[in-house]
């Protein structure tokens, strides 16, 4: 399927918006958890990476909808912008070609990964939790 | 199929890093694209070592000992400081794609509004929303370590 470069764009910009909002808020219960006072997402101690504050959050359904799309919508950004880049050296055909695929099999693979982490997380830490 | 047509870079690698005698616009495009280009480097890496959570606290903890020192405090530093100034930034650049800060066209008469000039006021509020972010994330990262 070609879909052309202005849908493409559309969803870039799309994707940007999803995660000023969802990566915003990523962002300030990670790193500036401390100053903001979110100690309501890290119930279990200041710091949020440790385990109880890991599966606190994971085993919440919100989050998990929340780690998947900001997934998505970072992939997406973070990649289709990277190949904008690359594009702008004017590369030939094929090394288009080889760039688009790379960047789809990289894309695709790490979205499924981190799906799977995002969903399997949430069952592992609601067995541990109960 | 019709031959694609295509423009000689001539500039290369120069053109993106060097803005020249343009605004400050165009230096914050040269910072936009090194940070997206390391927030996307540090999203792929992110993405494998946080996979973890799924199986268990064992491996969780270990994954993050793996990337636990003072390297990686500052590198943590260094996203959320890429993050803040890449949003702020990008929330400016998205309000201009939509022609929302650009201002009505009007016809040139002496002294010229330029649609930059109509953003910068916008820009300057975005840039000082980006560096209190980012000593806000000093503060919290370093703080806690």
């Amino acid at each position: 399927m070609r879909m052309p470069h202005t849908k493409l764009w559309s969803w870039h910009i799309i994707a940007s918006v999803v995660l000023l909002v969802l990566l915003g808020l990523h962002i300030a219960i990670m790193h500036l958890n401390d100053i903001l006072n979110l100690a309501g997402f890290n119930p279990y101690g200041a710091n949020p990476i440790d385990w109880e504050n890991v599966a606190f959050r994971t085993k919440q359904l919100s989050f998990t909808i929340i780690y998947i799309l900001v997934l998505a919508a970072g992939l997406f950004h973070g990649l289709y912008g990277t190949q904008t880049i690359l594009f702008e050296l004017n590369p030939s055909p094929r090394v288009r070609n080889w760039i688009t695929g790379l960047f789809l099999i990289m894309g695709i693979g790490l979205l499924v990964l981190g799906t799977w982490a995002a969903i399997a997380g949430r069952t592992t830490a609601l067995a541990l939790t109960r | 199929m019709p031959e694609k047509r295509t423009y000689p870079n001539r500039l290369g690698l120069n053109g993106w890093v060097f803005g020249g005698r343009w605004g400050v616009e165009r230096y914050l495009f040269i910072l936009h694209r090194l940070t997206g280009l390391g927030l996307i480097t540090y999203l792929l890496m992110h993405i494998v070592v946080t996979a973890s959570r799924a199986l268990g606290a064992e491996w969780w903890d270990r994954s993050i000992g793996a990337v636990t020192g003072p390297i990686f405090t500052f590198g943590e530093f260094l996203v959320v400081a890429g993050f803040a100034f890449h949003a702020a930034n990008g929330l400016r650049l998205v309000l201009i794609e939509m022609g929302w800060l650009t201002g009505k066209a009007e016809e040139p008469i002496y002294p010229y509004k330029t649609s930059l000039n109509v953003q910068r006021p916008f820009m300057i509020v975005m840039m000082a929303l980006a560096a209190v972010l980012i000593v806000m994330g000093g503060v919290d990262i370093f703080a806690a370590h």
